[in-house]
């Protein structure tokens, strides 16, 4: 029985990770669109019914499927197709630590709502994020082409930089809470600071919150640190040579990454499944009044809470692409190393002084 | 003599922290993002089959040819539009006409829209006035280049 729903979270965690990933490929189009002053993709119909677009997505997978798997002379065969799975799965097993809910009381039975409670949680999601290069500069190599393995050459080295600061960002956040276990920092930021401010990252660690997202969005190889793909530079980066499914692979990883990063701030900084003043048997609030809730509502509400602040984050992304230039190569390393990697380690020097300051 | 352009040296603390400008950045599209999501009447994208913009009068249409009293064509096969035409795409075979006042009619009228510029010079050589590009339609698209060639029936129908 225990396996049996572990297999179903399982399920459901996975579905919903590539549902958002194709719906944010529509996401992607449509706010573009209206962010440019245009209607966006409405074209795509079955039965006449266009639903605003969001059958694009569906003709997208039809066509990718559909499409010759093309393998360029001189690659190397088996490098050059098992890349974009490479590069596809560390985003998705990244999800299995994130917890989406408290927990939900079924009967007697207690369930978790998170896939795998791993103690060592963020350090599992340093350690697998930072596998995903591997797909992208065995592709970038794999498919003999210069400027796909100046895209995978690019790619190494930015998120070989921005790894280090992402590790480093987060450092003042486990000094604060006192753990890695994702479960545990997120039940942590439930507590109120002076009784009436919710303990969310983002008020201890502000810092640490903009530096994270940015090395996140350079993680994510996304506008404006698409340096790797850069279109204008090198054609199309590591995926050029790749047609059909392999490329839709990592267009979908894309994605998923989206979902992943904005699950991992909100996690992190946003307090995670936690609606202020919402505990186990229903809202307490700090000037005196109550309100008692079922279980079993309490946990749909969290599970609501965390996929809206997933949602926002998803948005934000998509907004900040279509917001900012692509930085200069140079500039993306001065920005990681100069700028990013120096306010990260005075972030955690001001932070462990506060803390002996306080405690 | 060459324009200098004074560009600023320094940038002001503001830009070189980044952050500020780029929530600037954001917030101008963000702006953007909710007046077009709940005013999409401002979007300036035509439906384009659906609706189409006004064509102005002026613009040079498909070419017709047009016609006597009586019903035939006006043109006398005189070969003056094939030889102004830059594209050449209009062949005409002249035949003689049974009225002895007119010089010649054409056997066959044809036009390659798949090649036609749409220059109108054909219109400007035209001494009797038989081709004109005012018929208010736009060049047929087709599947097969063989169907855009347009016969004397076809352009006497306008």
């Amino acid at each position: 029985m225990d396996f049996l729903i572990e297999v179903i979270k399982v399920f459901v965690v996975a579905i919903m990770l590539l549902n958002m990933a194709a719906i944010l490929t529509w996401v992607e189009r449509k706010e573009s669109a209206l962010v440019q002053d245009r209607v966006g993709p409405n074209r795509a119909s079955i039965f006449g019914m266009s639903l605003i677009g969001l059958l694009h997505p569906v003709a997208d997978a039809i066509k990718m499927i559909m499409k010759e798997d093309f393998v360029p002379q001189h690659a190397n065969r088996f490098l050059f197709k098992i890349a974009p799975a490479l590069a596809v799965f560390p985003v998705f097993v990244v999800f299995a630590v994130i917890p989406f809910g408290d927990v939900l009381q079924i009967g007697e039975r207690v369930i978790k709502l998170q896939i795998a409670d791993l103690n060592v949680g963020i350090l599992y999601i340093f350690a697998l994020s930072s596998l995903a290069v591997y797909g992208v500069i065995i592709g970038g190599w794999a498919s003999n082409n210069k400027y796909s393995l100046l895209g995978g050459m690019r790619a190494a080295s930015q998120m070989i930089s921005y790894e280090v600061c992402m590790g480093v960002t987060l450092v003042g956040l486990f000094m604060i809470f006192g753990t890695v276990e994702l479960d545990d920092l997120v039940r942590y930021q439930g507590e109120l600071i002076g009784g009436w401010i919710p303990k969310w990252g983002i008020l201890v660690q502000p810092i640490s919150f903009f530096l994270f997202l940015a090395t996140a969005m350079a993680e994510n190889k996304r506008i404006p640190f698409d340096l790797p793909e850069g279109d204008s530079e090198i054609v199309a980066g590591y995926h050029l040579e790749y047609s059909g499914f392999r490329f839709g692979m990592f267009f979908l990883g894309e994605y998923a990454e989206i979902v992943v990063i904005s699950a991992l701030v909100t996690t992190l900084f946003f307090g995670g499944w936690q609606i202020p003043y919402l505990y186990g048997n229903g809202f307490h609030f700090p000037w005196g009044a109550e309100l008692a809730i079922v279980p079993w509502a309490v946990s749909l509400l969290q599970v609501g809470s965390f996929s809206i602040k997933v949602l926002f984050f998803c948005w934000l992304l998509v907004l900040t692409r279509w917001t900012f230039p692509r930085f200069r190569y140079d500039q993306v390393m001065r920005m990681g190393w100069k700028m990013i990697l120096p306010l990260a380690l005075a972030n955690i020097v001001v932070t462990g002084i506060v803390l002996l300051i306080f405690n | 003599m060459a324009i200098v352009v004074q560009r600023k040296e320094r940038l002001s603390l503001a830009e070189r922290l980044y952050i500020p400008i780029l929530l600037g950045g954001l917030v101008v599209t963000t702006r953007r993002f909710f007046r077009n999501l709940f005013h999409p009447e401002n979007l300036v994208t035509v439906q384009y089959p659906e609706e189409r913009r006004p064509i102005s009068p002026q613009l040079r249409f498909r070419h017709r040819l047009t016609k006597r009293e009586d019903g035939t064509p006006r043109c006398v096969a005189c070969m003056c539009c094939p030889t102004a035409c830059p594209a050449n795409c209009i062949h005409i075979e002249p035949q003689e006409h049974s009225d002895p006042t007119i010089e010649k009619r054409p056997a066959r009228f044809e036009i390659d829209l798949s090649r036609c510029v749409f220059c109108g010079l054909c219109v400007e050589a035209c001494p009797c006035d038989a081709i004109r590009m005012d018929t208010g339609k736009l060049g047929s698209p087709s599947y097969q280049l063989k169907n855009m060639v347009v016969d004397i029936d076809f352009l006497l129908k306008g």
